[in-house]
């Protein structure tokens, strides 16, 4: 990387020197960035007048919101453990599933042929956000978890298997040489060659993956695939602002844990 | 050394792992197993619905073919200029409070553990809900509308932003910075001059990645009323034109690919 404004130096006489000054472009594309933000808050119809009223409702939305309300914990645990219960098998299924699509999708290891449909697979599962993965599933399978697990499985796959495919790429191709050279099969040159280089980051996506679960599984439930988002949008729709404060409160406290016990994780397989 | 290894006791094999990092990683398999095998169990599938899945996706295969074209300069094309302009203006604000937040949460430029804890936990805060739950909570302040989206984009991108920048700013060599102190440069000159060149290439990748998230998540927001092309495919699915919604899905799957392009051309201009 080439220290910037290095090159402009030498031009420039030495008496009037400035050091940090931004060039005409620059000053260009901010204003043409400031002139976008104005017309499109004009496209979006906001005014100030809508702004303070949004202030003001803000505010007594906030106070509604206060104290959170923990009367009906009972809801709230369920619809927690079933968030969970869909994080935790979405990412296992994902990751099950995008290991071979991974080793499928490496150019080191694979041909063509093989490369090219399983790095369709894994663009279409990124596409689309888990939401509408998810509506479509509802349709397929009908309300309730499972259309949540299938959601986050494909979620999971396009991240999983984009991330571990470019690890895989990256690897030394030493060692799967001299593991080839002693007549091993692709099965071992899988397990002995490739997978003792890759298994610390493939720890580190998985982890990462869970905790990108859990906080969808939540997201999930809203348009009706099951957890605790189908409870936070019936309070919503309730007018329970408490409940939601709540809800919310319980979301942060648990993605919380939820970095601990990753970082617990990947401490055991020394990442 | 090959002689010390010959003579020593058959006791002292060398091992891998110790007895404790073999059983933390056997208690772990043993979580996953227990976790994944309770989640199997209690999780509240109708497994015979997962049986009939194929069938209904080639029913709605079906229902969506061919997909209705006329639809798209109709309604379409003005939703999605709606999502461009959610997505941009959320960056853009997401900006003016992440850069803040992130010179608060690097301590190496605030030497204050309660002043990094705040900004620290407004940034896991803003992480932690999604940005589905914060176009509700917003659809309730504001009401309906691309404002509502717009805002609630931003909000979730600060804890993005702010986060990745906070860890490139604490990254920053310290050499720079002790020079632009030993010349007596005041705090907000080290930040201007010693920090920002630096995290400079940083900070425009964070933000080219943030944007091509938000144009994917604001094509959803919709579903909740904040607005975008998830309120037109919303009301698409309602009244079951899956012909429509096809549409609406090739559009998304369009932006995406052309999102994708884009960002790796600035990428590439940028660092």
């Amino acid at each position: 990387m080439t220290q910037p404004g290095a090159q402009a130096f030498p031009r420039i006489p030495a008496g009037r020197r400035q050091p940090f000054h931004s060039s005409w472009q620059v000053k260009l594309l901010a204003l043409l960035v400031a002139a976008y933000a104005v017309y499109a808050l004009g496209q979006l119809d906001f005014s100030y007048d809508r702004f303070i009223r949004g202030l003001d409702n803000g505010a007594r939305f906030l106070s509604r919101m206060f104290p959170p309300s923990y009367k009906n914990w009972d809801q709230l645990l369920t619809g927690f453990i079933e968030s969970m219960e869909i994080a935790v098998l979405a990412t296992f299924f994902g990751v099950l599933l995008s290991l071979p699509i991974a080793i499928l999708g490496a150019r080191n290891l694979m041909p063509a042929w093989a490369t090219w449909p399983a790095r369709l697979i894994v663009t279409l599962c990124r596409a689309f956000n888990p939401v509408i993965v998810a509506i479509v599933f509802i349709k397929a399978v009908g309300f309730g978890a499972l259309a949540g697990v299938l959601a986050l499985v494909v979620a999971s796959i396009g991240f999983v298997g984009k991330l571990f495919m470019e690890a895989i790429e990256e690897i030394s191709m030493k060692q799967i040489e001299a593991v080839r050279a002693t007549g091993a099969p692709f099965l071992s040159v899988v397990t002995y060659g490739v997978l003792p280089q890759v298994i610390g980051r493939l720890v580190g996506f998985c982890t990462y993956q869970l905790d990108a679960n859990l906080r969808n599984s939540t997201m999930v439930g809203i348009v009706g695939a099951g957890g605790i988002g189908g409870a936070l949008f019936a309070a919503f729709q309730r007018f329970e602002y408490d409940f939601v404060l709540a809800i919310l409160i319980t979301i942060i406290a648990v993605v919380l844990l939820g970095e601990f016990a990753s970082n617990y994780v990947k401490r055991i397989f020394h990442v | 050394m090959s002689e010390s290894v010959a003579l020593a006791p058959m006791s002292k094999v060398w091992q891998r792992h110790t007895l404790r990092q073999k059983m933390a990683r056997t208690a772990l398999w043993l979580v996953i197993a227990i976790a994944v095998m309770l989640s199997l169990r209690s999780i509240n599938v109708i497994w015979e619905f997962l049986w009939d899945a194929p069938e209904q996706m080639m029913d709605m295969g079906r229902r969506m073919w061919p997909p209705d074209m006329a639809y798209y300069p109709k309604t379409v094309h003005a939703a999605l200029m709606e999502t461009f302009h959610i997505a941009t203006l959320g960056t853009l604000f997401s900006m003016v409070f992440a850069l803040p937040l992130s010179i608060l949460a690097a301590h190496n430029i605030t030497p204050h553990k309660g002043l990094n804890l705040f900004a620290k936990t407004m940034l896991v805060s803003s992480r932690s809900v999604n940005s589905l739950v914060w176009a509700l909570l917003f659809v309730a302040v504001f009401g309906p509308g691309p404002l509502a989206g717009a805002v609630a984009i931003a909000f979730r991108s600060i804890g993005f932003v702010g986060k990745l920048l906070g860890e490139a700013l604490e990254e920053v060599h310290f050499g720079a910075i002790e020079a632009l102190k030993a010349a007596g440069a005041t705090q907000t000159s080290q930040i201007l001059y010693g920090y920002w060149p630096a995290v400079k290439p940083a900070f425009w990748s964070i933000m080219l990645l943030r944007w091509d998230i938000n144009i994917r998540e604001s094509s959803v927001l919709g579903l909740v009323g904040a607005g975008g092309l998830g309120m037109v495919m919303n009301a698409a699915i309602d009244t079951f034109q899956w012909n429509r919604v096809a549409v609406i899905l090739l559009t998304i799957f369009a932006v995406v690919v052309i999102g994708e392009v884009v960002v790796t051309f600035f990428r590439r201009r940028l660092i």
